[in-house]
């Protein structure tokens, strides 16, 4: 997928999975939606955005419901309303964490014995949806289920918000490692067998000691529970895993020009690169204009903010309707002056991260700071134009 | 705020929580109170906001009266087993922290109950006047603030259950432990600020005040809004730029951007006021532009933090 003349659109039609990251804050979901109805609307198919956590308003818009792994078409009179006519479908879903880990017991349970004592487990239930990133995990292993059944011509991923935003990419393997993983057969052995084995006692005695036998038994009768399904969870570990190297797969990389953001973003470009993983577009988000930096305007700025009484009477001279008062109209033209000074800062800081960031990636977008949240398909129909058209 | 004893900072990503805990943490530091700040996911943000370099488990005196701490849930585990089991402190682990990173992983609140519980003792045992945590995000704050009430469900007996009440005396007692959430005047930080302050109800943690970060100042007052709504006319701001000497078409665009984003922040503003009722301490930190992050913003929303509480 290299060569010159790549873009967003490209990447829309000729990717599967297209897996929408970057830190918390920074507009993912609202890019990985407007992403999916700019598809839906204009490449054609069916087209999925699985999301995890929408604002209201954006996700009443969808018509999504807060739970359940329920996949809804979003009306085609929601784009009517925005006066499109779209070629395609556009469903979303949201991620259920507690449903997904159920479904996945029922899937790899060895029988039905199993099934109910794990479904029925107080620690499971307790458990299911904390237990080891399980939220990187489901979300990947329902893009993998999404992917697999077919329905979809594109399914635009959300990622969940981690501490680290790389965290999902690492869920499968972490899964795999953790239920192969020799530790959890150490811990279990004196469950398992009668024997003690000498080099597990001690730790044992203190386990017991700090956190009482009880509790030792209930997470050791989870842990073979679930290791009657380990086969089936390792398997499907790495089958997710494959899915996310595909090369129908490509991953957008979303951030705004503020330090930490930025810095995280760039790391995950590297990590996406030294995982071999298809590095698509970054999407810059909320920039200010480039107009604050324009040289002339600047000039003009200063001078406001610097003598605007003499340009206040300047202006009266030539237009005496224009205000009553030339003290407010100072103050106004100052107030101008230093807004555009303000943000100029900001702008420059912006201008000097994006620079750092541009290189990283072939196709950057660049989404202007909106005046207006996202809240319907129009909203979004316009932000994914913003995001073709770069 | 200030005069409680420990602090859960917490709030939506990016909106700046780090930020605040450490300028909270400057503050108190600066007003005589001896202060820990200490983050909990040991990401090093919050080293970086102070730039102090590296910080470990072991807290650090970055200047008088404020230290630092990176909250390490092995190191804890030690540290707590040293103190009640008298087991040697370090080394003879070895299998044990192997296994540990396991169980804390596997099992529900182990670790937050190691880093609650790290936090608490030190509180307790009045090694500082203030602890600043720089606390989970607001999608998992709860968890570690139930931390001690799910060990409680889960466990009957045990050295780990023994401890857990005097923590839950210590967390729901509002002269002492508080939450901070931290929210910017934009749709999904507001609401998820909202619903924490709902959540908090089940922790029995009692919300110390929320800080709405990044709020832009007003630009115009009634009057200077007509003036500016004249001045965009194109025969006024021909006359604008002509007595400039530049065009100031750009300028005024940048105003109306200004205004309009105000706008939109005012309305979640407004949102989260009336969300939180009467009665809630809501202090406000300006957007900064001069700087936006690094020592000298601390400092300034520090100074920001001080005129709000005074």
């Amino acid at each position: 997928m290299s060569g010159a003349g790549s873009s967003i659109e490209q990447l829309l039609a000729a990717k599967e999975v297209v897996v929408v990251c970057g830190s918390g804050g920074v507009g993912k979901t609202t890019t990985a939606a407007a992403l999916a109805t700019v598809a839906a609307a204009d490449l054609g198919g069916k087209v999925l955005v699985l999301t995890v956590d929408p604002a209201r308003r954006l996700a009443a818009a969808m018509g999504l419901a807060r739970l359940g792994n329920v996949e809804t078409r979003v009306d085609p009179g929601a784009f009517a309303d925005a006066g499109l006519e779209p070629r395609g479908e556009l469903w979303a879903a949201m991620l259920d964490t507690k449903q997904s880990w159920d479904d996945l017991v029922r899937r790899h349970a060895p029988d039905a014995a199993t099934r109910d004592a794990i479904l029925a487990n107080p620690l499971y239930r307790n458990v299911a949806g904390r237990f080891v990133q399980s939220h990187d995990y489901i979300a990947m292993e329902r893009l993998y289920e999404l992917h697999s059944s077919g329905a979809y011509d594109l399914i635009v991923v959300d990622t969940p918000p981690t501490r680290h935003a790389l965290d999902f990419l690492e869920a499968p393997e972490r899964m795999a490692d953790f239920f192969s993983s020799r530790l959890l057969r150490w811990l279990l052995m004196p469950y398992r067998s009668r024997l003690v084995n000498a080099a597990s006692r001690p730790f044992h005695q203190v386990a017991d000691r700090v956190l009482g036998t009880v509790f030792l038994r209930d997470i050791a009768e989870f842990f073979m529970l679930f290791q009657a399904m380990y086969e089936g969870f390792v398997e499907r570990a790495k089958a997710v895993e494959r899915v996310l190297e595909d090369h129908r797969t490509t991953f957008v990389v979303v951030t705004t020009l503020e330090s930490a953001p930025a810095h995280e973003a760039r790391r995950f470009v590297e990590v996406l690169r030294s995982k071999r993983l298809h590095l698509g577009a970054l999407v810059l988000n909320r920039v200010l204009p480039a107009e604050l930096l324009d040289r002339a305007s600047t000039e003009a700025a200063r001078r406001l903010s610097a003598s605007p009484e003499t340009v206040a009477a300047a202006v009266l001279a030539g237009q005496p309707d224009l205000v009553d008062d030339p003290k407010l109209l100072a103050r106004v033209l100052q107030e101008l002056g230093e807004s555009f000074l303000n943000f100029q800062v900001v702008a420059k800081r912006e201008a000097e991260q994006r620079a750092e960031l541009g290189v990283s990636a072939e196709v950057v977008a660049t989404v202007p700071s909106l005046d207006t949240d996202i809240f319907d398909i129009a909203g979004l129909v316009r932000l994914g134009e913003q995001l073709r058209r770069s | 705020m200030l005069a409680r004893r420990l602090l859960f900072v917490t709030g939506k990503g990016g909106v700046g929580k780090t930020t605040i805990a450490a300028a909270l943490g400057l503050l108190a530091a600066r007003e005589g109170l001896r202060t820990l700040v200490c983050e909990v996911d040991a990401k090093g943000d919050l080293p970086a906001a102070l730039e102090a370099g590296e910080v470990g488990f072991t807290a650090r005196e970055l200047e008088p009266r404020l230290f630092a701490m990176a909250m390490d849930t092995e190191e804890s585990l030690k540290e707590y087993l040293a103190l009640h089991l008298h087991l040697p402190r370090l080394s003879r682990l070895g299998p044990l922290a192997r296994t540990f990173e396991f169980l804390a992983n596997a099992a529900p609140g182990v670790k937050e109950i190691l880093t609650v519980g790290k936090l608490a003792w030190e509180v307790r045992e009045r090694h500082y006047d203030l602890v600043v945590v720089d606390a989970a995000a607001s999608g998992h704050v709860v968890g570690q603030l139930r931390a001690p009430q799910a060990i409680n469900e889960l466990l009957s007996v045990g050295l780990v259950r023994e401890q857990t009440d005097w923590m839950i005396d210590l967390l729901t007692d509002p002269a002492t432990t508080g939450v901070v959430i931290v929210a910017a005047p934009e749709e999904m930080p507001v609401t998820e600020s909202l619903e924490l302050v709902d959540h908090l109800d089940s922790t029995g943690v009692d919300l110390a005040g929320v800080v709405v970060n990044r709020v832009l100042p007003e630009l115009f007052g009634r009057a200077e809004e007509e003036v500016f709504a004249r001045l965009v006319e194109p025969a006024a701001s021909t006359a604008l730029s002509g007595a400039v000497g530049h065009p100031v078409n750009r300028v005024l665009g940048a105003a109306r951007l200004a205004v309009t984003l105000r706008r939109t922040r005012a309305a979640h503003l407004a949102r989260l006021r009336q969300g939180l009722g009467p009665g809630r301490t809501v202090l406000y930190v300006p957007e900064l532009f001069d700087r936006g992050h690094g020592r000298r913003a601390i400092v300034q929303v520090a100074e920001a933090l001080a005129a709000e509480l005074s």
